[in-house]
């Protein structure tokens, strides 16, 4: 059984920066200027002239009010993160450390390229490893998160269609895919049209061979898929999608089942972007910033966005010659200082030590749904890799849900898993270890949730009242929607003061 | 799970009711009950044209959204400005005080070919998640 | 090192509860001619030290030890200590998006501070979480318009950032959108004349920027009229904050939308990324916001707290009818940029703001003085300005790197009708005596 979990510092509330400090107090120092200000010729009526409301803080309250506020967060540093579809793995010290580097870090993009053939040099090795894991033959850096990588795929996709004067107007969708897929290609002026997933938790060749057609532009899919199955008949659907000219798109996400393991590419995959920040032990910063690199076959190159990184003998350039490509998805090359830390990591790791990634990934998921069948109902029975996903089923007679199974899981000192997705699943509690945890760890957390499973039995309510050991309780998130307060507004001093 | 006899239903889980001239539409209450408290209603302008199948507007929960799309085609005679301040009238009384908005039917034969209270709860019964 | 703590033994417990005799059963499921038969043909993993090796020697092939007067999107500033000690936080950055409030306050408070803070920047009234960077800011906010106009057509002046024209084109282009360019005049800011020639009932924005691409400041005054006179949005797109520390923001000048870039909010250059995309708006357009916002609520108990909200829009949620398709944004850069604008203040702000404008003008001036170089366009401008070499430009900047300057960005494959002109920026960073190096090897080679 757990002790109980105290709290760092006390829990102090912490106001919101504008509440703090003085009038006069300040952080940091500038030398003053030697023509006095607006001296150019900047006519007034340019001239800013509000500035209320900006915080005044000393270099001491500055560093403790964020301090504090770190202290209110959660993080894969201060404890383990089963997070499906996430990847939270241990993000690498000495990776920061690479990215910190002055000649990576304070590189300028418009730096003439016999100024930074390191960063360049970094790049297309980058791309050659990423080649290399995914079986493509041509990478691009630029998108800066997945969702940006699939939006990239999908134009590329559009352009080459174009590019032959057809206009496919579908892209098949499985209904378990996550949710950037449609959006991504509703953007690109695609209809979704969803695919079921059989009865085994993965596509069926068949249902596939029903719905590809000539008007379809390609079908996207994860593999292993968000119930962590991997789509065996991938091959099959592949050949089914190629025959009508269509291509076969791979949301990469879960690319740490596999590495070393399958090669996308080999298996009838046409483009597939990354995860830097999943895969890669990029960190996920809080919410980014991530990067999304695509990988396509030869035959969707010409539609890459630009610059590409040439390569000539010992020396490296941006090229922009490339007629047909897309044009740019972002400014500059893409997030280079994330693909710093990914290329680190993929030095450190080596072909054999990606392999036994994805192997401990697999095994400690395998583990975690061994231990977990008896509590917690598994709705599909098909071998998983990396991640599986259970219900509420069992806790249902009790009237405990997912959400408060999640909640109760806070006061035991762990993240909650991913909840309510994939939308196939009633109730869907997805766990994903990754391999950065211990035996220990994992046993630990079977314990926990061991325990939370009898609590729903015999003590649901200190289920439906969890968390109580946190910072704060559960937040009334219809009132935030209905009525949005998004900023912080100074408020007229009563009384003057 | 309220189903009222007297209006019709449609495979988005709209009903619709004739209310003289007007056709009054709205969200089931098992359209309410999956969606979760209601925090926005986007609702279109007066005056507005629409047709039957297309989408006029959007109901939000904190977990959800819902296009809500018009079983009739017509001009959108009047709208709930309630819903504003008062979302939450589409999850106490989907039928009554949660009305969405009121067209002037286009074709008003087109009310018929919608389901009847019967048809729509077997619909309903039909529809669950996979796993 | 691959960060596995598992050791055999612990594997083979592992194996043991699950039947199996080795981890390959775990993946037997899958069809044989499915799966790797040989390793990666990548190099074996390298230790820590030999690893930081090879990454230190590639980061030496990039020269930091140059006299630099790039700025073009980027822009090096000064960063303070305590911006990189407070965002390097590991409570901060190896924490996931905060999809459970309880425990991830930290992440939420701060991005709410972002968001109020951006709003006093631009002037604007809401602001989410942050966006890619400054072009795919301004690409959303074309998409913006178009879902809040129910119009089509995008106009952007070309006094906008190339980089970010050419990421508009290509959103637009791929959902089947027309862009069309409004040119600039002599004086090198946008033509009033030809913008209000060309927007019309179908135009839903117009994409202007402040100070602009040549460094000028526009005069927004001038065009916004025009733009909303026909009902379409002005999005005010930018690339430095850092001049909101001395001209008007975009807010104040009328913008429904304000685009761009954050960078130089206590984030190096990096090569390109990772940059902030700052996208603020009107409260009235504040539900058709893309990607991630913060609000205010309250605990069961009735505490203050701060929640994800308005997910409804997102794409986890509408899926295909989502305001966008992102999910990961910048986190972690919005955080660096509430600290170093908490830092700084409005007195910082200030300071640097006149820093950066006082360089420039002492460049602007003593470049003026050299023959053979003149400036491009005479109008007021923050931190960069654009020369004109009317003799030879190409051979100007290679001598230059000859002396470890970068003198500025060569415009010639962005404007062709520029291809003898240069953008300089000064900010901070640069030295007087750094610029009067500059001047003198500037005044040496062209004489």
């Amino acid at each position: 059984m757990h002790e109980k979990i105290g709290i760092p510092n006390l829990a102090i509330d912490e106001p919101l920066i504008f509440e703090l400090g003085n009038s006069g107090r300040h952080s940091v120092d500038f030398e003053k200027t030697v023509l006095s200000p607006g001296s150019g010729d900047i006519p007034a009526s340019a001239l800013r002239s509000d500035f209320d409301g900006f915080p005044e803080v000393s270099q001491v309250e500055l560093v403790r009010h964020f301090i504090r506020l770190s202290q209110y967060n959660y993080s894969v540093d201060t404890g383990f993160y089963p997070l499906g579809s996430c990847t939270m793995k241990y993000n690498p010290r000495v990776n920061e450390d690479m990215a910190g580097l002055a000649g990576f870090a304070s590189a300028h993009p418009e730096q003439p390229a016999t100024f930074c053939q390191g960063a360049l040099e970094l790049m297309h090795r980058l791309q050659r490893c990423l080649a290399e894991i995914t079986g493509m033959d041509r990478v691009t850096l630029q998108p800066a998160a997945g969702a940006h990588g699939e939006l990239t795929g999908m134009m590329m996709i559009r352009a080459f269609f174009r590019d032959r004067g057809e206009t496919r107007s579908k892209v098949l969708i499985p209904d378990t895919a996550h949710g950037t897929n449609p959006a991504s290609v509703a953007m690109c002026g695609f209809s979704a049209v969803p695919v079921s997933s059989g009865p085994k938790g993965y596509l069926e060749t068949g249902d596939v061979l029903e719905l590809m057609d000539e008007d379809t532009a390609a079908i996207m899919i994860t593999n292993p898929n968000t119930l962590g199955i991997f789509e065996r008949n991938i091959a099959d659907i592949a050949d089914a999608v190629h025959d009508k000219g269509g291509f076969v798109y791979c949301d990469g996400a879960n690319l740490n089942a596999l590495m070393g393991i399958v090669r996308f590419g080999d298996i009838g995959c046409d483009l597939m972007h990354m995860n830097l920040h999943k895969t890669f032990s990029t960190p996920h910063g809080g919410g980014g910033p991530g990067a999304g690199p695509l990988a396509v076959k030869e035959v969707l190159a010409p539609y890459l966005p630009v610059p590409l990184i040439s390569r000539t003998e010992d020396t490296y350039n941006l090229d922009y010659d490339l007629p047909k490509s897309i044009g740019k998805v972002r400014s500059f090359y893409g997030n280079f200082l994330i693909c710093v830390r990914a290329y680190a990591y993929i030095l450190a790791l080596g072909g054999s030590g990606l392999r036994r990634v994805s192997e401990n990934a697999v095994l400690n998921a395998n583990y975690l749904r061994k231990k977990l069948e008896e509590d917690y109902h598994l709705p599909v029975k098909t071998e998983t890799l990396h991640e599986c996903v259970f219900t509420d089923r069992k806790q249902h007679g009790y009237g405990v849900s997912t959400l408060d199974i999640a909640k109760r899981l806070i006061d035991y000192g762990y993240h909650p898993p991913t909840i309510y997705f994939p939308l196939v699943v009633s109730g869907a509690l997805m766990v994903e270890p990754t391999e950065t945890e211990s035996l220990q760890t994992l046993d630990r957390f079977v314990d926990a949730m061991h325990a939370i499973a009898r609590e729903a039995r015999e003590k649901p309510d200190l289920l439906k009242n969890a968390p109580g050991l946190s910072k704060i309780t559960r937040v009334d998130e219809v009132a935030a929607a209905r009525k949005p307060v998004l900023r912080w507004i100074k408020q007229e001093a009563v009384n003057g003061e | 799970m309220n189903i009222p006899e007297n209006l019709r239903y449609t495979k988005e889980h709209e009903w619709a009711a004739k209310e003289g001239s007007l056709v009054t539409i709205g969200i089931t209450d098992y359209a309410q009950q999956s969606l979760g408290d209601v925090v926005y209603v986007e609702m279109p302008e007066t005056g507005a044209e629409i047709s039957s199948g297309e989408s006029f507007g959007a109901v939000e929960s904190v977990k959800a959204a819902s296009d809500i799309f018009s079983p009739v085609s017509g001009e959108v005679a009047d709208i709930n400005r309630e819903l504003d301040e008062h979302p939450e009238y589409i999850n106490r009384s989907p039928y009554e005080k949660g009305w969405i908005v009121r067209v002037k039917p286009s074709d008003p034969g087109e009310l018929d070919a919608l389901m009847n209270h019967e048809s729509y709860r077997a619909f309903v019964l039909k529809e669950s998640e996979k796993y | 090192m691959d960060y596995v703590p598992n050791t055999d033994k612990d594997i083979a417990s592992m194996l043991r509860t699950l039947g199996m005799d080795s981890i390959e059963e775990c993946f037997e499921h899958i069809p044989k001619g499915l799966r790797l038969d040989g390793p990666l043909a990548l190099e074996d993993g390298l230790d820590e030290l030999r690893l930081v090796r090879r990454m230190r020697a590639m980061s030496e092939r990039n020269a930091d030890d140059c006299s630099s007067f790039l700025g073009g999107g980027a822009y090096r500033h000064f960063i303070p200590s305590v911006v990189t000690h407070l965002a390097g936080r590991e409570e901060f950055y190896t924490a996931y998006t905060p999809y459970q409030p309880e425990i991830s306050q930290g992440t939420l408070q701060s991005i709410y501070e972002y968001q109020t803070l951006m709003c006093m920047l631009t002037g604007m009234d809401a602001s989410n979480a942050s966006v890619y960077d400054g072009a795919t800011a301004a690409a959303e906010a074309t998409l913006m318009a178009q879902r809040v106009t129910k119009r089509n057509r995008v106009l952007v002046s070309r006094t906008v950032n190339p980089e970010y024209r050419a990421v508009i084109k290509t959103y637009a282009e791929a959902g089947s959108r027309e862009v069309a360019e409004v040119p600039f005049n002599e004086r090198g800011t946008t033509d009033p004349g030809a913008l209000s020639s060309l927007v019309d009932d179908g135009t839903a924005c117009v994409v202007l920027q402040s100070p602009n691409y040549f460094g000028l400041i526009e005069e927004p005054g001038l065009y916004e009229k025009a733009v909303h006179g026909s009902g379409a949005l002005l999005v005010g797109s930018f690339s430095e904050p850092l001049a909101f520390g001395m001209i008007r923001p975009p807010g104040d000048y009328g913008a429904d939308i304000a685009a761009g870039e954050g960078q130089s909010l206590g984030m190096g250059p990096g090569y390109g990324g990772p940059f902030l995309g700052i996208l603020g708006c009107s409260s009235r357009f504040v539900r058709n916001l893309p990607g991630r916002i913060v609000g205010k609520t309250v605990d069961m108990e009735g505490r203050t707290a701060f929640v994800l909200t308005l997910t409804a829009r997102e794409q986890h949620i509408r899926r295909e009818h989502s305001t966008s398709n992102i999910c990961t944004n910048q986190g972690l850069c919005a955080l660096t940029a509430a600290v170093y604008l908490s830092a700084l203040g409005a007195d910082g702000l200030r300071q640097v703001a006149a820093l950066n404008h006082d360089r420039a003008e002492y460049a602007r001036k003593k470049i003026q003085e050299i023959r053979g170089a003149e400036l491009a366009f005479d109008g007021p401008v923050f931190n960069e300005f654009t020369i004109r070499v009317p003799g030879d430009l190409h051979g100007l900047y290679e001598r230059c790197l000859e002396e470890r300057i970068i003198p500025g960005i060569p415009l010639e494959n962005r404007y062709g009708e520029l291809g003898d002109c240069m953008l300089v920026t000064v900010t901070e960073m640069n030295s007087l005596e750094g610029i009067d190096t500059f001047c003198g090897v500037l005044g040496k080679i062209l004489s």
